[in-house]
């Protein structure tokens, strides 16, 4: 059986797990076994709709202690649940929670492990999944010896497949420990698309000249449903908050369309941003090395052509 | 208080990225290589501050590698830190490298281990996690602050669209991310002093392989820049609409 784990922000399942469920759902399809969910703490989602990413039954654990987020319980639960239910390959989305949980399992479960996968496994001969290395720049294929294998997905790299029907609903009990972390509070930035699963993100750089002129970022990023993003030295002169930068020591996304204005594309840039399908540079400098790494580029100045992009955009959109 | 610090070997932020042997090995010719910049800038330099409020603080640093890393421990030493310890170990599965720090840390019973929440070649995120679940520690990933209160820690970490305050108890393993703390220069008096800090190398402990690379490969070249007049800068919209079908 192929279990896989979603992971839910403020009772709702995240966009990066229904990309792992239907994942999970291609990879026993390919083993010819089932695929089946485990979820914690209590979801307002209608779980039975996992039905339609290929998903036969979603086992709830329901206990207070699960509502906050700790890796060391929740590692334990979804171990206990790993075994009894006798999982042969585990998924999860390789997201900060993820990120925190897939090696704990790991070492419990005696099962290696392949983070940050970007494809399907490879069973032909043995247990190959691919995943991307040096910051976007290269990718490996990663055999797995051990019976029970986990796969952590990176979100934005496999497109959901809809099957149809629904998913059966079970309550699983388990052992819940007392939390060794206690969460004091938690900020999010509200409203926005997070970043890491954003399909589409507007990022600006040291070209967009001061803070005062990020309207046209965010009101690009607005028409378009996008995140917005900042090169390094953005967020280090603190024109923008930290959360947003992007790059081999920020964040490392995956979007669809990643659409730069007035950054360069230093090679620390391009580590984070490289694996993005589509890319758009609008930069005045025709040198500028990002122009390499993109799809399309406007060579000009930012402020005549992002407010002409956004008069097109709102033009398409059906915005007045 | 004691701290280990696990610092790892990788290739420069700006080396070629190429491989050999029929594409099963990094290509390490003429590479420079570094600190693992998490494990250095935000890892290494906040253990450094802790030392540095409370000069009582046990500082280790520990690499998992083989004699070519001792070139950047001694730059790692020469940012801080009491002493270095080197597991004697070829790396190539992270269940391996965490079961080697586990085992130090056993042995040295630290009140805090840190880690960089990644490397920058193998972008595992493993490490810290894997290294908590041996030893039976709580973990606190992608941490962007890092603060002693009493008998435990104020941690900032970094969540999706946000970020969560957790107070942990000790010991505490923490995965480091930017906000730590901020990038160091080694200077002169750092450098010699470097030179005579104890580095002690010790054998790994038996372990299997979880994993193991069947090969490396780089991702096709892009076909090139479609490039849009910017008088015409509308048409960049019509192409990302009607030919790219991203938006």
């Amino acid at each position: 059986m192929v279990l896989v784990f979603l992971d839910q922000s403020e009772g709702q399942i995240k966009k990066a797990s229904y990309e792992a469920a239907s994942y999970a759902a291609k990879v026993a399809e390919q083993l010819g076994k089932s695929a089946e969910a485990i979820i914690l703490g209590s979801s307002k989602d209608d779980l039975s709709a996992l039905g339609k990413y290929g998903i036969k039954k979603v086992h709830t654990v329901s206990n207070d202690t699960l509502n906050q987020f700790d890796a060391q319980i929740y590692t334990k639960v979804i171990a206990e649940a790993a075994s009894s239910l006798n999982a042969e390959v585990i998924v999860l989305s390789n997201t900060t929670t993820g990120k925190a949980i897939a090696p704990r399992l790991s070492v419990r479960l005696k099962a290696g492990l392949v983070s940050g996968a970007v494809a399907l496994p490879d069973t032909s001969n043995g247990f190959t999944v691919r995943k991307s290395v040096f910051s976007g720049k290269a990718y490996a294929n990663i055999g797995i010896s051990t019976s029970i294998k986990i796969i952590s997905l990176n979100p934005n790299s496999f497109t959901i497949v809809e099957v149809g029907g629904n998913a059966e609903i079970a309550a699983l009990s388990a052992t819940v420990d007392a939390p060794k972390i206690e969460v004091v509070s938690v900020n999010k930035v509200s409203g926005d698309v997070p970043l890491s699963e954003a399909d589409i993100v507007v990022s600006g750089g040291r070209g967009l000249k001061g803070p005062e002129n990020w309207g046209l970022v965010t009101e690009l990023a607005g028409l378009l449903g996008a995140a917005t993003a900042c090169s390094r030295p953005v967020a280090d002169i603190h024109w923008r908050p930290h959360h947003e930068h992007v790059g081999q020591t920020g964040l490392a996304i995956a979007p669809n369309l990643y659409i730069a204005i007035g950054i360069s594309g230093a090679i620390q840039h391009l580590a984070g941003v490289n694996r993005s399908k589509t890319i758009v540079v609008i930069n005045k400098d025709p040198e500028a090395p990002f122009f390499k790494a993109a799809d399309y580029g406007i060579v000009g100045d930012a402020f005549e052509v992002v407010p002409k992009i956004i008069n097109a955009v709102k033009k398409i959109k059906g915005v007045a | 208080m004691k701290i280990l610090v696990c610092i790892s070997k990788t290739p420069d932020t700006t080396a070629k990225i190429a491989f050999s042997d029929n594409n099963t090995k990094f290509a390490a010719d003429g590479v420079q290589w570094i600190i693992n910049p998490y494990d250095e800038w935000y890892a290494l330099v906040r253990a450094i501050e802790i030392k540095e409020t409370d000069p009582s603080t046990v500082l280790h640093l520990l690499n998992v590698g083989n004699a070519e890393s001792e070139p950047i421990i001694r730059k790692a030493l020469a940012l801080g830190g009491d002493e270095a310890i080197r597991v004697n170990c070829d790396v190539n599965d992270s269940f391996t490298i965490a079961s080697q720090i586990a085992a130090v840390a056993k042995e040295g019973n630290y009140d805090l281990i840190f880690t960089g929440k990644e490397t920058i070649d193998y972008n595992g995120s493993s490490i810290g996690g894997m290294v908590a679940e041996l030893l039976d520690l709580p973990y606190i990933s992608h941490a962007t602050k890092f603060n002693l209160e009493g008998n435990g820690a104020i941690v900032v970490r970094e969540i999706e669209g946000g970020e969560e305050t957790d107070k942990a108890t000790l010991p505490l393993v923490v995965s480091c991310q930017k906000g730590m703390a901020e990038q160091r220069i080694p200077n002169m008096k750092g450098i010699m002093g470097a030179r005579t800090k104890p580095l002690k190398v010790v054998e790994a402990v038996a372990t299997d392989a979880y994993t193991s690379v069947v090969s490396f490969d780089l991702p096709p070249a892009k076909a090139g820049v479609k490039l849009v007049d910017p008088e015409n800068a509308e048409e960049l919209v019509r192409l990302l609409n009607e030919e790219a079908k991203a938006i």
